[in-house]
């Protein structure tokens, strides 16, 4: 029995239906990638996990319990969840920001600590912003700030960390140093880390299990290697594709084919 | 892929000197400290000060060593219960302008945005028009009436659950132009409404007694204990409502409590004077300018320094017209409105 899991969940927003009878189990210590094209239901998911969306059936288990029947602040001691966007408070130090995700440690009995002070200060340091702390959040560059909010979440020191699309809207050289993190964060803490990411390649490189969507539906689960096959990538993205070895990692890399002459002729 | 990451500078784990927000923190709870300061002096002048001034020493025997002289009498039933209800109102409004602007995301909330001044307004407009009451302790519950069914109105229409900065603002503001449509007709066709409540619309503390004190503090106490108490889930909520839901804060109550508290203050602060502007809009912005975005300092100098500001008001509103005198309402927009020009100017304002 895994942590987190959803157990034949049906999600949709209003009436609209976007995965119906839906199971996904995240192994323990795993960095699970979501992937899938545009409105499969990855983000959806990924929201239900992290209880931002209440499934209309079936549930989402955390420790064995439905995590909407659970506390929220005890949820937020063990899950936490990088959004897709969040607002900075105007004239917010990065020190205050970190800081805020102590809040579901605190309590009116249970003032600040020297001990919050000190997993702040780590948070900050684990996410190389460490020398930011007296800085104002807006004047930072859109790595800095991101590695700011994850900052944030680890400073809420769960065991199990979510992230939706923790990549979009950055360059190239910061999505890297963002997953690097990830990574690192999987591997030296050994959390259990979930992202929805939108690059194929990316996921197939820093996953340590796979979940590929389609129409509100699991196609495949599993390690990268064995998920990710020229086969599948047409079956879920409808992209014609080689995949061939990663010349850095060994991990697969998706090369799309060149359009057919043939039919464009 | 042939990006090789540049070696990252992980700057600040040779350094990391945690004393500039230990000495902020000091710094704060110092200013704090020098605002009660302040407050107690305004308060003072507020008892001295008035169409007959009075010196510090009756002042203090007034206070203290009451003996039933003629400054005695002045100071107990006039003075003091004026300056009581301007501590209690000015505290009121600061922090409900405080919450709403913290509840809204807006940094122009205030009480009008929400509807709860037209609320108001609109149930004591009813009360003296159409069922005759004519007493001040009588408009307070009218006054308080209407300010909570409309808050919770704006709440309903806003979309409770579904409630979000935006939809609350456009709520609030429907609800107030139709409210001001009914009171100026009700106005119109009557004509001993429309005296009565010329005055109360402007705002003063003018015609204070001990039973509007006694009336009003208890809701103006309790809804100053629960905004400070929701200090820490709007602070999170300010972050944006997934990330504070991630955080383990509870939106659905804080919203409603928040309400509450609003229509607390609010309702009781406008019953009692009338519905004073700016001070609900202006102080919060002044308060951010020296604590920065912390509502847990926010709050607590948002209620010292909107009493400082409006008995100041008043004390100054005595003065200048001397024995005649300026309402409080009239003194504060005046100080107010150029003043919050010039911070609107200064300080970029956050996008709705």
């Amino acid at each position: 029995m895994q942590r987190l899991s959803a157990e034949s969940v049906t999600l949709g927003y209003d009436q609209r239906v976007i995965a119906k009878d839906l199971s996904v189990e995240i192994p323990d210590r795993s960095f699970t990638v979501i992937v899938g094209p545009n409105a499969c239901g990855k983000s959806t998911l990924l929201r239900a996990l992290s209880r931002m969306l209440k499934p209309s059936e079936g549930r989402v288990l955390l420790d064995g319990q439905a995590i909407h029947s659970l506390p929220a602040k005890k949820v937020a001691r063990t899950l936490g969840l990088l959004p897709q966007s969040s607002i900075a408070p105007d004239g917010i130090t990065v020190g205050d920001l970190v800081a805020r995700g102590r809040y579901p440690h605190q309590g009116l009995l249970r003032q600040w600590s020297p001990e919050d002070e000190r997993i702040v200060q780590e948070s900050m340091e684990a996410t190389g912003v460490g020398g930011l702390g007296e800085r104002y959040v807006d004047e930072l560059s859109g790595g800095q700030r991101q590695r700011v909010w994850i900052a944030m979440a680890l400073a809420q020191q769960t065991p199990l960390l979510l992230l939706d699309e923790p990549t979009t809207f950055l360059d190239i050289q910061h999505q890297i140093e963002v997953l690097d993190l990830c990574a690192q964060l999987h591997e030296e803490q050994g959390r259990t880390l979930v992202a929805v990411l939108h690059d194929l390649n990316q996921a197939a490189r820093y996953a340590s299990h796979l979940v590929a969507m389609r129409d509100g539906e699991v196609v495949a689960e599993g390690a990268p290697a064995s998920v990710v096959t020229a086969e599948l990538v047409e079956r879920v993205f409808g992209v014609r594709c080689q995949v061939i070895p990663d010349p850095e990692t060994g991990t697969p890399l998706v090369v799309p084919a060149a359009p057919r002459r043939s039919l464009v002729g | 892929m042939l990006v090789d990451s540049p070696p990252q500078p992980r700057d600040g784990t040779t350094s990391a000197p945690p004393a500039p927000t230990a000495k902020r923190r000091t710094l704060r709870a110092a200013g704090l400290f020098a605002s009660v300061g302040v407050l107690a002096l305004v308060a003072v002048a507020s008892i001295a000060v008035g169409a007959k001034p009075m010196p510090l020493g009756d002042v203090w025997h007034g206070l203290f060593h009451s003996s039933g002289t003629a400054n005695d009498v002045l100071i107990h039933d006039v003075r003091v219960p004026r300056t009581l209800l301007g501590l209690l109102v000015g505290a009121a409004l600061g922090l409900a302008g405080a919450v709403m602007q913290a509840l809204t995301r807006n940094p122009l909330a205030e009480p009008g945005i929400l509807g709860v001044n037209a609320g108001a307004a609109a149930a004591v407009v009813s009360a003296i028009s159409f069922l005759g009451v004519n007493s001040l302790t009588g408009y307070v519950w009218f006054a308080f009436l209407g300010a909570g069914l409309v808050s919770a109105a704006v709440y309903l229409l806003g979309g409770s659950r579904a409630a979000t900065p935006v939809r609350l603002a456009l709520a609030g503001t429907a609800a107030s132009a139709a409210l001001y449509g009914y009171i100026n007709a009700v106005q119109l066709t009557d004509s001993a409404a429309l005296n009565q409540l010329r005055f109360w619309q402007v705002g003063s503390l003018a015609a204070a007694d001990m039973a509007t004190v006694a009336k009003v503090a208890p809701f103006i106490l309790v809804g100053v204990v629960v905004a400070l108490l929701l200090a820490r889930p709007l602070n999170a909520m300010a972050m944006g409502d997934d990330t504070a839901r991630a955080l383990g804060a509870r939106l659905t109550r804080t919203r409603v409590l928040s309400m509450v508290v609003i229509t607390l203050l609010c309702g009781a602060a406008t019953a009692a004077c009338g519905p004073i502007v700016f001070i609900g809009l202006m102080v919060p912005h002044l308060v951010r300018a020296i604590t920065g975005p912390d509502l847990r300092w926010i709050l607590p100098y948002a209620a010292v320094l909107s009493p400082v500001l409006l008995l100041g008001s008043d004390v100054v509103g005595r003065v200048v017209t001397r024995p005649a005198e300026l309402q409080v309402g009239i003194v504060t927009a005046l100080i107010g409105g150029p003043v919050f020009i010039c911070l609107v100017r200064r300080r970029r304002m956050a996008q709705l």
